[in-house]
């Protein structure tokens, strides 16, 4: 008998769906990213709450965004790699024009392409666990 | 101060630890014991005279259990504190309020782990991190994207810090260079016996880039416990005490566990200044008045940014503050004299808690040739916080 290593599995807990935050699963997993609105100040707010931090309003629905960003700060990450992913993997915080920020994986950018304050285009693909999450792309003509 | 009931009101009577290792050989719970054990010895206390205990929340082993094995047996007060290291000085505070309102008279704190030949922090998500809850909930908005480990979500902070600031992976590469310094003169430290060179650190491997390896904490396994009574008390014990003049936590807005990312300025730190307004309140101290400190150091970054928010320079100064060799043992402020988690290990903080008392006592392995009436004890960041000024007696 060989001694075959194990599979590596991969440690990306799965997804805590609560009341709050389904309608964002829902809508990445139908192609929309959307941001999550109060109906009673219009503040938007990322990640979802049950409550305006604003005006303490526990109604809310839910806007399309327009899926243009501007990175904000970045990691590539070497150490420890998780089979879910392909390393260097890089990561950027990025800041969306309606006023939030999403934090997603980035693909294909060289990594030595990086600069915070970079157009980046937001897409809805599949990530580890099966769900349909945003990642961060090059926006046209930025491709390499 | 009347203003400040706090103040002075209780001291760390009592220090004791295991060793520190790659591989303890015996159970987090027994590593518990012992190093509770060390701690009422060099206070000169019989277990039977505690009274009360103060925990991390992620603490395997329970005030219960070790109360158990050591025949303590009664405790009329027992707390936990969430949020990790970040929490790491709230077991204080927590003992410090519980003797001064008279709830217990002999408290103790403690951290024991096998997290180097166990579960280590930095592989990935530890265990609780998979039961659905809506204290894990924020995981939904980093993990998933592969923002696994704490070196991964203090990168985001210190790549947007270093556009900020101007700092580079050298002026962090210095903190690294200063703690393994002290580390070489402690015997037990991890590093005893190896300091590094600033090319040593610029040559280590990137973990999660602009961190590299010598960025990063070393994980240990090992315990650390400390005794906490009344000045009053702790005055005909065995030590001089080390009087808590001041004890604070903080949480800021919007924070959430590291990935307070929604925030203006993802590189401040408000719940640090937070803790750093508290502090200086309390004791009626400031940054000018610390004759050392030890700052929580999981990844160098923070280092430099907690620096900031305590007040000891201006944002984006602290590159420069620390080139200076202000924080070397004969500068006026020397930082993280045991070597520091990067350096002694990663012991959750208490470690350093430990190293503040000896500073106090004048018997840290590195101790400064200048007078050391107070020092500044930090918790983790960039999560909710914590931080101690331990003085003499006076």
């Amino acid at each position: 008998m060989t001694n075959k290593p194990p599979e590596r599995t991969s440690t990306v807990p799965r997804l805590v769906v609560t009341q709050d935050n389904q309608f964002w699963f829902d809508a990445a997993r139908e192609g929309r990213l959307v941001i999550q609105r109060c109906t009673n100040c219009a503040e938007l707010r990322h990640p979802p709450a049950p409550a305006c931090a604003a005006c303490h309003s526990f109604d809310w629905d839910a806007v399309d965004a327009g899926g243009d960003a501007t990175l904000h700060s970045y990691t590539v990450v070497h150490h420890p790699p998780d089979p879910a992913f392909e390393y260097p993997l890089a990561i950027g915080l990025a800041d969306l024009p309606e006023g939030i920020r999403i934090l997603a994986d980035i693909a294909g950018l060289s990594h030595d392409r990086l600069v915070i304050g970079m157009p980046l285009r937001i897409t809805l693909v599949r990530h580890g666990n099966g769900e349909i999450l945003p990642q961060l792309q090059p926006v046209e003509g930025h491709r390499s | 101060m009347t203003t400040a009931p706090l103040s002075a009101a209780a001291a760390i009577a009592g220090i004791g630890a295991t060793e520190f290792s790659k591989n303890s050989g015996r159970s987090e719970w027994r590593l518990a014991c012992e190093s509770v054990l060390a701690a009422l010895d060099d206070a000169g206390i019989e277990p039977r005279e505690v009274d009360g205990v103060s925990l991390f929340t992620m603490e395997n082993n329970p005030e219960i259990a070790v109360a158990r094995a050591l025949g303590i047996p009664q405790l009329s007060f027992f707390s936990r504190v969430p949020h990790g290291g970040g929490g790491a000085c709230a077991p204080v505070q927590q003992a410090a309020m519980a003797i001064a309102t008279g709830a217990a008279n002999v408290v103790v704190v403690y951290r024991a782990f096998n997290e180097r030949s166990g579960t280590r922090f930095g592989a990935g998500p530890p265990p609780f991190a998979y039961r659905p809850s809506t204290d894990q909930e924020y995981r939904n908005w980093i993990n998933p994207y592969g923002l696994l480990t704490p070196a991964q979500q203090e990168a985001i902070l210190a790549r947007r810090y270093m556009h900020l600031s101007g700092a580079t992976s050298a002026d962090f590469g210095r903190v690294s260079v200063l703690s393994r310094a002290h580390a070489a003169n402690n015997p037990k430290a991890w590093f005893h016996g190896k300091p590094i060179t600033l090319e040593d650190h610029q040559r280590s491997r990137l973990i999660a880039d602009p961190l590299r390896l010598l960025d990063c904490c070393q994980e240990t396994d090992g315990g650390q416990a400390l005794v906490i009574v009344s000045t009053e008390r702790a005055r005909d014990l065995k030590h001089p005490p080390a009087v808590i003049r001041a004890a604070a936590q903080g949480i800021g807005p919007q924070q959430i566990s590291m990935s307070s990312f929604s925030r203006p300025d993802i590189d401040a730190l408000p719940e640090v200044r937070l803790c750093a307004d508290q502090l200086w309140r309390q004791s009626g101290l400031g940054p000018a008045d610390m004759n050392a400190a030890v700052v929580y150091d999981a990844f160098t970054p923070l280092v430099l940014m907690q620096l900031e928010e305590y007040g000891f320079c201006g944002r984006g100064e602290a590159k420069d503050f620390l080139a200076d060799g202000i924080c070397e043992v004969t500068g006026a402020l020397p930082l993280n004299t045991h070597g520091g988690q990067l350096g002694e290990g990663y012991l959750h903080g208490v470690n350093g808690i430990a190293e503040g008392v000896r500073l106090v006592r004048g018997t840290s392995t590195n101790q400064p040739q200048h007078a050391v009436e107070h020092v500044l004890v930090t918790g983790g960041s960039p999560v909710p916080t914590s931080g101690l000024v331990l003085g003499i007696d006076r």
